[in-house]
């Protein structure tokens, strides 16, 4: 394959990739690691050092536009960050460290994990009107906009859903990937917050994370320009056009294939892993 | 409203556009990189099977500028990628000055932590 037609063929898997992502709400930068690996046979590494920086673009992208709604609340974001930050440092430098085959491994059982996720019914978190001190005096508590005005929010378990997020930025920095599915879990189950304001925030987050630990990439050699060109491009256009139709379709039918397609990614990575074939 | 929360309402304004144009600009410059790049190597193999690791001057940002100023593609590239890297780190820079201006000291303090860790491996 030559550079023209490589580009134009990753960066078409790049847009698919995005698009579904954003529908599904999944996120794209999920599949892309094992689609580089598996299809297009890329190096492991140059996969997650250019999944990782089309990870950034993705959420900046769409932060922006949910940043102005005001479901967003910056300061439970900032806080958090903290912990995903300084998870995703060490995410990075261990993914310097371990075999790529372990690196597979991993990924593997993480995306059967989010298609297990995904697949489960939503568990319904009982609402809690007890404020809890420590996310009182941490300013957590805020509102959000409703069809009959603002209406407040607690915030709850500070120490579980900050720990979780450690755990989601370590994740995010030695597979580039955004975790979403694990900050989404942190806020919505553990900390009780509604669930339109974890999406949000998480999705503002994703970018610092994956900023951590792309400056660590970069510098190591992990992100090839060529490569991560059409991956960025593609995979931002498609999630921009994606949140563009998400109101107007139905897409429970998506989701299942989508998680299907992870499943089935999900056990060739744990194959190739446990093989040592990557 | 309080003035609290009407500061917080313009953070998230200026946060927002800032996102955006971040976002774009850094697109434009990795798409000029690109066509650049497959102007004149389109009909080069593809190959990214086995790892090398990058070039030194495709990793750091003296030798990223110089590539830019010689025209290089895959140099105007890694710009663009490094705008974009950018991007979230000059957005919790911001976040700081909203939160001093509301006299936040907490929140001063823990958006300085995370700008120290962003900046640490941004820079180090």
């Amino acid at each position: 394959m030559n550079n023209l037609e490589f580009t134009a063929l990753v960066g078409a898997c790049s847009l698919t990739a995005g698009f579904l992502g954003a529908l599904t709400g999944l996120g794209g930068g999920v599949v892309l690691v094992p689609l580089l690996t598996v299809l297009f046979h890329v190096d492991i590494r140059y996969a997650i050092g250019a999944s990782l920086v089309s990870v950034i673009a993705t959420s900046s992208g769409a932060a922006a536009a949910y940043v102005r709604e005001g479901f967003t609340n910056i300061r439970i974001g900032m806080f958090l960050e903290i912990a995903t930050t300084f998870g995703a440092l060490l995410g990075a430098f261990i993914a310097l460290m371990v075999p790529t085959p372990a690196i597979a491994i991993v990924f593997g059982a993480m995306l059967l994990y989010s298609a297990y996720l995904s697949g489960r019914p939503q568990p319904v978190v009982p609402v809690d009107d007890h404020p809890d001190p420590l996310a009182t005096r941490l300013r957590m508590n805020g509102t959000y906009p409703s069809l009959d005005g603002p209406r407040s929010y607690y915030v709850h378990s500070v120490p579980t859903g900050f720990s979780l997020m450690f755990g989601a930025g370590a994740l995010s920095g030695l597979l580039g990937i955004g975790s979403g599915a694990v900050k989404v879990l942190a806020m919505d189950q553990a900390m009780k917050i509604p669930f339109k304001v974890s999406t949000t925030t998480s999705n503002l987050m994703i970018g610092v994370t994956a900023a951590a630990s792309a400056g660590v990439y970069l510098r190591r050699g992990y992100v090839d320009p060529a490569l991560a060109m059409p991956v960025t491009l593609g995979v931002l256009a498609g999630s921009l056009v994606g949140t563009q139709v998400l109101v107007k379709t139905r897409t429970r039918w998506l989701r299942l294939i989508f998680s299907a397609v992870i499943v089935v990614l999900g056990v060739e990575m744990l194959y190739k892993g446990i093989s040592g074939r990557i | 409203m309080t003035r609290a929360d009407w500061t917080d309402r313009r953070v998230e304004t200026i946060v927002g556009t800032l996102l955006r144009a971040g976002v774009i600009l850094s697109a434009l410059v990795v798409l000029a990189g690109g066509i650049v790049f497959l102007s004149r190597h389109s009909f080069e193999p593809a190959n990214y099977r086995v790892f090398q690791g990058e070039p030194s001057e495709l990793r750091h940002f003296r030798g990223i500028l110089r590539g830019v100023a010689a025209l290089r593609g895959r140099a105007i590239i890694q710009l663009g990628l490094l705008l974009l890297i950018a991007t979230p780190i000059a957005r919790v820079a911001f976040s700081m000055f909203g939160f001093a201006e509301e006299r936040d000291r907490l929140y001063v303090a823990v958006t300085g932590i995370v700008l120290a860790v962003l900046l640490y491996s941004f820079l180090a």
